[in-house]
């Protein structure tokens, strides 16, 4: 059992990576008809560092009980999930050929552990996935294991009650091995989140239920290494990383356009999009 | 009972390091002492059941045994969602007690009574649901569940129930216990309210009536094998006894049950459990039983009901 992080990429292969998954993303997504395409493309950057810096894996055996544990609360970003799995080498890319078709385990939302490599939770009802991986950081804790967790929340999500249920018991517990990072899109299913629910000001909310805050932007990766030295030099409270990106991030015309919460690529959008990402690497 | 649960789980948490204590904001001093032995085990989570039941499962999913304890309304139904996902899909090893189930709490009002958790629980998959009868009952199910992998749920009553087993009994999960011997007619019954039913049959008795007695203090699983047994008595009718409402409880779970099997000598079932509404002239819990016929006198009467009808 050989835990490791995947330090040789530099900053501009990461962000080659970053464009290879987009596109991967938007296939599935035209092809599979898999909504939440824009939530997906505003959390790749995070995702890869995280995959690839940040966390301590066992690709071998995924299961590894010191490994740190990754747990994407916002679980309707699964499909940028699969398919960083896949590249990281928790299963093999041909797998995702059964994206989206029936009877397959990999449709819309991370199921059960067990099904798929690297899940460590089913999500997707929002909320639920932060108060699990509180519950692997306290655990850590009791059983004094090194790991590390690190949840994915989208700013939708903190309107449900429970976010705050878990901010406060996780700071009153000292979780200082929890990452909570926000995927700070500005939008939810419906709308402008700040206007649906007053969020604002989010970092101070978070300051003020007892956790250290940090503000990034969520698609500069060296900005991300910087907010996870951070946290990980915290000994005492846990971290929030709330990461400012753009919904649909990578395709100008999706950017920032809530209608690919629930839409979908046609094949002419596809291939706009492709080739607007290619020319940008 | 409760004071029951705290005795046994503090020795759990002695004999084993992956037990952990998860409260509600409950049980005051009644846990002053497991926290002696185990304090970094014992964790209050506040007045938030979602965020608990959530992270019980990913304890569990840890390596951990969390038992979430706090009142039945509030460690089942205020969290379902996180009950059926985080406990149940996950098959999380989580052990939840709801204490002061059915009408213990029966004076602070139906914010505080529970009479649905039964029948809304049973419709999830991979969830045990036990309602012992007595603290003896309530401790081997206990320790049966906590090497079990997968989800508990144990509704448990609040204190001073009497208790009806002996430690030495053969109780357990999936275990009917026949208490007493009767030829006419079989109460099935479960959680503490049976008592009722066991002072009803030694009153029938001396009018020559036999009430049989059996105790179900699993109502997932069900011991399918003694009730079968019990359907070759051909009783002349059998009386399902529950503090708990009569739609979706262990009467439901019965004929469903009965109905499955399609067997041709299937008896006549009779409900007596907490009518579909909500109680608004409060009281203790024997006034509420005795207002609402689920008690002595009311089993007593169905049973004279049933002979003349």
């Amino acid at each position: 059992m050989t835990l490791s992080k995947f330090d040789e990429m530099t900053i501009d292969e990461l962000t080659e990576l970053a464009c290879s998954i987009r596109k991967r993303v938007l296939r599935t997504s035209s092809s599979a008809k898999i909504p939440h395409l824009g939530s997906c493309l505003s959390c790749v950057e995070i995702l890869i560092y995280l995959y690839w810096k940040e966390m301590l894996l066992d690709i071998q055996n995924p299961n590894n009980p010191e490994r740190d544990r990754f747990l994407l609360s916002k679980g309707h970003a699964a499909p940028v999930l699969f398919q960083i799995l896949a590249e990281r080498g928790f299963y093999s890319l041909d797998r995702l050929n059964l994206f989206g078709k029936d009877g397959s385990v990999f449709h819309e939302h991370p199921p059960q552990p067990g099904y798929i490599p690297g899940i460590e939770a089913a999500t997707g009802s929002l909320g639920h996935g932060f108060s699990m991986a509180l519950g692997m950081a306290l655990a850590a804790k009791i059983k004094r294991q090194d790991y590390k967790v690190y949840a994915l929340l989208s700013d939708g999500e903190c309107n449900e009650g429970v976010i705050w249920e878990c901010a406060m018991l996780a700071a009153s517990n000292q979780a200082f091995n929890l990452t909570a990072i926000i995927d700070y899109n500005k939008w939810q299913a419906t709308g402008r989140s700040n206007s649906i629910m007053a969020l604002e000001s989010l970092l101070d909310k978070w300051i003020s239920f007892g956790w250290d805050a940090i503000e990034i932007d969520g698609h500069d990766i060296y900005q991300i290494e910087k907010s996870f030295e951070s946290a990980n030099s915290n000994q005492d409270r846990p971290t929030v990383i709330v990461a400012n990106t753009v919904k649909g991030k990578g395709v100008s015309f999706m950017e920032d356009d809530n209608n690919w919460h629930y839409r979908t690529p046609d094949n002419n959008e596809l291939r706009a999009a492709l080739i607007e990402l290619e020319e940008n690497i | 009972m409760r004071n029951a649960f705290a005795k046994e789980i503090r020795e759990q948490a002695i004999k084993r390091n992956d037990i952990v204590l998860l409260s509600g904001d409950i049980g005051n001093r009644m846990f002053d002492s497991y926290k002696e032995i185990a304090p970094e085990r014992f964790i209050n989570c506040g007045i938030a059941e979602a965020n608990m039941m959530s992270l019980a499962s990913g304890m569990a999913l840890s390596g951990l045994r969390p038992v979430v304890y706090t009142i039945t309304p509030f460690t089942t139904t205020r969290c379902l969602e996180q009950i059926k996902i985080g406990a149940a899909y996950h098959n999380a090893s989580i052990l939840i007690i709801g204490t002061g189930s059915g009408l213990s709490y029966s004076e602070l009002g139906p914010t505080h009574h529970s009479f649905e958790d039964i029948a809304i629980l049973r419709s999830i998959p991979n969830l045990r649901i036990l309602a012992p009868s007595d603290s003896n009952e309530l401790i081997h199910q206990m320790r049966e569940a906590l090497v079990l992998d997968g989800p508990t749920y144990i509704r448990i009553g609040k204190k001073g129930e009497p208790n009806i087993f002996k430690e030495s009994d053969s109780l357990g999960i999936g275990k009917a216990n026949l208490i007493c011997e009767g030829s006419d007619f079989l109460l099935i019954g479960t959680g503490p309210i049976i008592n009722e039913a066991i002072i009803a049959s030694n009153i029938l008795k001396s009018e020559d009536i036999e009430l049989a007695v059996l105790n179900l203090g699993s109502v997932s699983p069900l011991d399918e094998e003694s009730l079968r047994r019990e359907i070759k008595k051909n009783y002349k009718a059998w009386i399902v006894l529950e503090e708990h409402s009569i739609i979706g409880g262990l009467g439901s779970s019965i004929l469903d049950w009965l109905n499955d099997i399609n067997v041709n000598n299937a008896p006549r079932i009779y409900k007596l459990g907490i009518p579909n509404t909500f109680i608004h002239n409060l009281g203790k819990q024997a006034y509420i039983r005795k207002e609402l016929g689920i008690d002595v006198n009311g089993i007593c009467k169905l049973v004279k009901k049933i002979i003349s009808d």
